[in-house]
């Protein structure tokens, strides 16, 4: 080989070995677009094997054991990272891979567009009557009237703070926002483009004149002035969590000690007892997100899949979701239980207030169309291209 | 013991002969499996990453739409000779990433060389094993687990922090600082610049050492003058592997650090903008392009 090739090659190899890092390489097909085939009217013998893509916490022995139980169907679970992994694995090999789906709002309507996810019957689901009110036909999960997936778990990302450093207990989420925070290097903050909706919601509330009405809707002005306050956000934060065990580890350590959480990172924080903490909803209000069991439309065990949808909705099932998840159950016949489990405690879980879940902004897919008619709306991939420039430390 | 000669007119006999009679085709079929692997799966890879990068994605769906066209790379490259004609977010990626992998090169090359050095010309043949294998044992365990155990001593409530108590320093945290990551990188990679360097300076003849001396050369002089030189190749192979290795890395900015180097924002894109990941993919390319053009300069490649 002459000198070129072999500096070629080497080049080639190790320019592999960084890409190859970052990822494993697949490309994803063209957009499907629309739903394929009607709803199934019926669920037949299962197939006596189950695959979910699942938030951490979504799937714990002590409610899918019973499942395997009593239907036979085995079931593995592959936790996504974040809603954008979630959609990416609900792809992979056109969607063979993987039944179903505990999908959050910014990753239903993604699956829902991209014909990735089937259309349900809820006739099927005899529960789904007793989902509350506002879950029945939410815009995550249904578009012109069909419906894809059964609602599991909502709750908001409050601000979680460790009591013993943090005085006088924070009421706005301008305490992980000023540049002047006193916890500047202790702050922390979701890792994820979605997180912009917070900073948004913060503008809403404190810079009325930037005219945002929804955090998720957002003109390149309004986003602009976002990723501002995360800018300097940036400089105040020490660590990022992406996965939720790295926040746990980051209050467990003192190195995090306020930042936004979800309540199931407040439950093991308490758990492992190393640190006091609290949650507050500040009053500018709080993001949150309503999860959605969803079917993918290429399902290799689509009774199996059935079966879930039908159980995770149970009554029963989902008290014990929220009690050791400690997000609140869609179906409001878990409350009378999960109030008397809990007690006093059951109060955060506002089970069954649609006027509280109102109140949240949950998590949704920003798109161009901005639903009023106009179409000046930054979508996802602005959004993504928004937060490196933060993490770019711009 | 009686060979055992194949029959005349045999398979074997026939196609050994024909081997023989035709080394081009040998060669060939020897050369034909290794070479398939490369071009299918290492250069098609390669352009298929490529092509990648011209085509789109549906923002809602985030899935790939394949229409041809630059918009990737005005994206990417829309910045002027300020920002090496890089857009500013993908300069200050490419800035940080590059200036790390140059802190973490020449930190590794200055902790390196004294060990190979000694390893190579002063210490004893028991010794030098017994350096080596100190030197190798670490690449034998996970690199995650050797990230973690950085990770373990340099946050909150580790080691470090008790460290810089006891010198009165109270209010620092390495906590995900760039500082952090850099440490991180020198452990991490270190092994893969002694290595190198150690071949190097062990295979200076000492005749050469003895010559110099006996010219009258002074050691600083003859260190200077005969072994450094000599030890130039070893050096530059080194650096190659901490550069690039550091360049490719995303895991430290992830469990260690802050922020985004290449392989994060690639990684962070891959999932939400594919075609917009592998245009970023091609900044590392052209660095390493770069620096091994630099490196191949000082005859390293000879070296390897």
């Amino acid at each position: 080989m002459t000198k070129a090739v072999r500096l070629l090659s080497l080049a080639a190899v190790m320019g592999l070995v960084a890409i190859a890092c970052s990822n494993n390489s697949s490309t994803s097909t063209s957009a499907g677009g629309g739903t394929s085939g009607g709803a199934p009217a019926s669920i037949g013998p299962g197939e006596g094997h189950l695959s979910l893509v699942a938030w951490a916490g979504y799937t714990e022995d002590s409610w899918v054991k019973p499942f395997e139980q009593d239907t036979g169907c085995k079931v593995d679970v592959k936790y996504g990272t974040d809603s954008a992994d979630m959609v990416n694995l609900m792809t992979q090999g056109g969607g063979t891979l993987y039944d179903g789906v505990s999908a959050s709002g910014d990753a239903s309507n993604r699956l829902i567009a991209g014909g990735d996810v089937a259309p349900i019957d809820i006739s099927m689901f005899p529960e789904y009557a007793n989902v509350m009110p506002s879950l029945q036909n939410p815009a995550h999960n249904t578009v012109n009237g069909v419906h894809y997936g059964v609602p599991y778990m909502w709750g908001p990302n409050f601000l979680l703070y460790n009591t013993d450093v943090v005085k006088p207990a924070p009421d706005s989420w301008g305490s992980v926002f000023d540049a002047n925070s006193p916890y500047a290097g202790k702050v922390t903050a979701y890792n994820s483009p979605i997180y912009i909706a917070d900073a948004a919601l913060y503008l809403k509330a404190t810079q009325p004149d930037l005219g945002i009405t929804d955090p998720y809707e957002l003109t390149s002005d309004q986003l602009d002035a976002a990723v501002n306050l995360l800018k300097t956000q940036y400089g105040l934060i020490g660590k990022y969590w992406g996965v939720y065990t790295d926040e746990i580890k980051g209050f467990d350590s003192g190195d995090m000690v306020i930042g936004t959480a979800w309540p199931v990172n407040q439950q093991y924080i308490e758990l492992d007892n190393k640190v006091p903490v609290e949650s507050v909803v500040p009053k500018e209000g709080v993001t949150g997100w309503a999860d959605t069991w969803m079917m993918s439309s290429h399902a290799p065990d689509p009774n199996c899949m059935m079966m879930w949808m039908q159980y995770t909705l149970q009554p029963d099932v989902q008290t014990q979701v929220a009690e050791f998840y400690g997000a609140t159950p869609s179906n409001t016949k878990s409350c009378p239980q999960l109030n008397k489990d809990l007690g006093k405690a059951a109060d955060i879980y506002h089970c069954g207030d649609d006027a509280y879940l109102a109140s949240i902004a949950l998590w949704k897919t920003p798109q161009a169309d901005c639903g009023n008619g106009s179409s000046d709306c930054m979508d996802y991939s602005a959004w993504t291209e928004k937060w490196l420039e933060i993490q770019s430390g711009a | 013991m009686a060979t055992t000669e194949a029959p005349r007119g045999s398979i074997r006999r026939r196609s050994s002969s024909f081997f023989f009679r035709h080394p081009k085709t040998r060669r060939g079929l020897t050369l034909a499996a290794p070479l398939t692997w490369m071009l299918v799966v290492y250069l098609a890879s390669l352009l298929l990453l490529l092509a990648n990068a011209f085509w789109r994605v549906d923002s809602l769906t985030s899935s790939v739409v394949r229409d041809w066209g630059w918009r990737n790379f005005d994206t990417v490259f829309s910045g002027n000779w300020r920002t090496a004609f890089l857009e500013r977010t993908y300069y200050l990626i490419s800035l940080h990433t590059v200036v790390m992998a140059a802190l973490v090169t020449i930190a590794d090359i200055v902790f390196a060389f004294p060990i190979a050095f000694f390893a190579a010309r002063v210490a004893s043949p028991r010794a030098r094993s017994a350096i080596m294998i100190a030197v190798v044992i670490p690449l034998w365990a996970n690199y995650l687990v050797r990230v973690f155990a950085w990770k373990a001593m340099l946050e909150g409530g580790g080691p470090a922090e008790a460290f810089l108590h006891a010198i009165g320093l109270t209010d620092v945290s390495l906590t995900g600082t760039t500082l952090a990551m850099w440490f991180t990188y020198c452990y991490l990679w270190l092994p893969y610049a002694i290595l190198p360097i150690y071949a190097s300076l062990e295979r200076v003849p000492d005749s050469l050492i003895d010559a110099s001396g006996d010219l009258g050369a002074h050691t600083g002089t003859t260190f200077r003058r005969v072994v450094l030189p000599l030890a130039i190749p070893g050096i530059v192979a080194g650096s190659i592997f901490t550069f690039s290795l550091t360049l490719g890395d995303y895991i430290v900015p992830q469990l260690v650090g802050k922020g985004s180097f290449f392989g994060n924002a690639i990684s962070s894109l891959y999932v939400s903008n594919p075609p917009l990941a592998a245009t970023i993919a091609l900044l590392p390319l052209i660095v390493v392009f770069v620096y091994l053009a630099l490196a191949r300069r000082t005859g390293a490649f000879e070296a390897l």
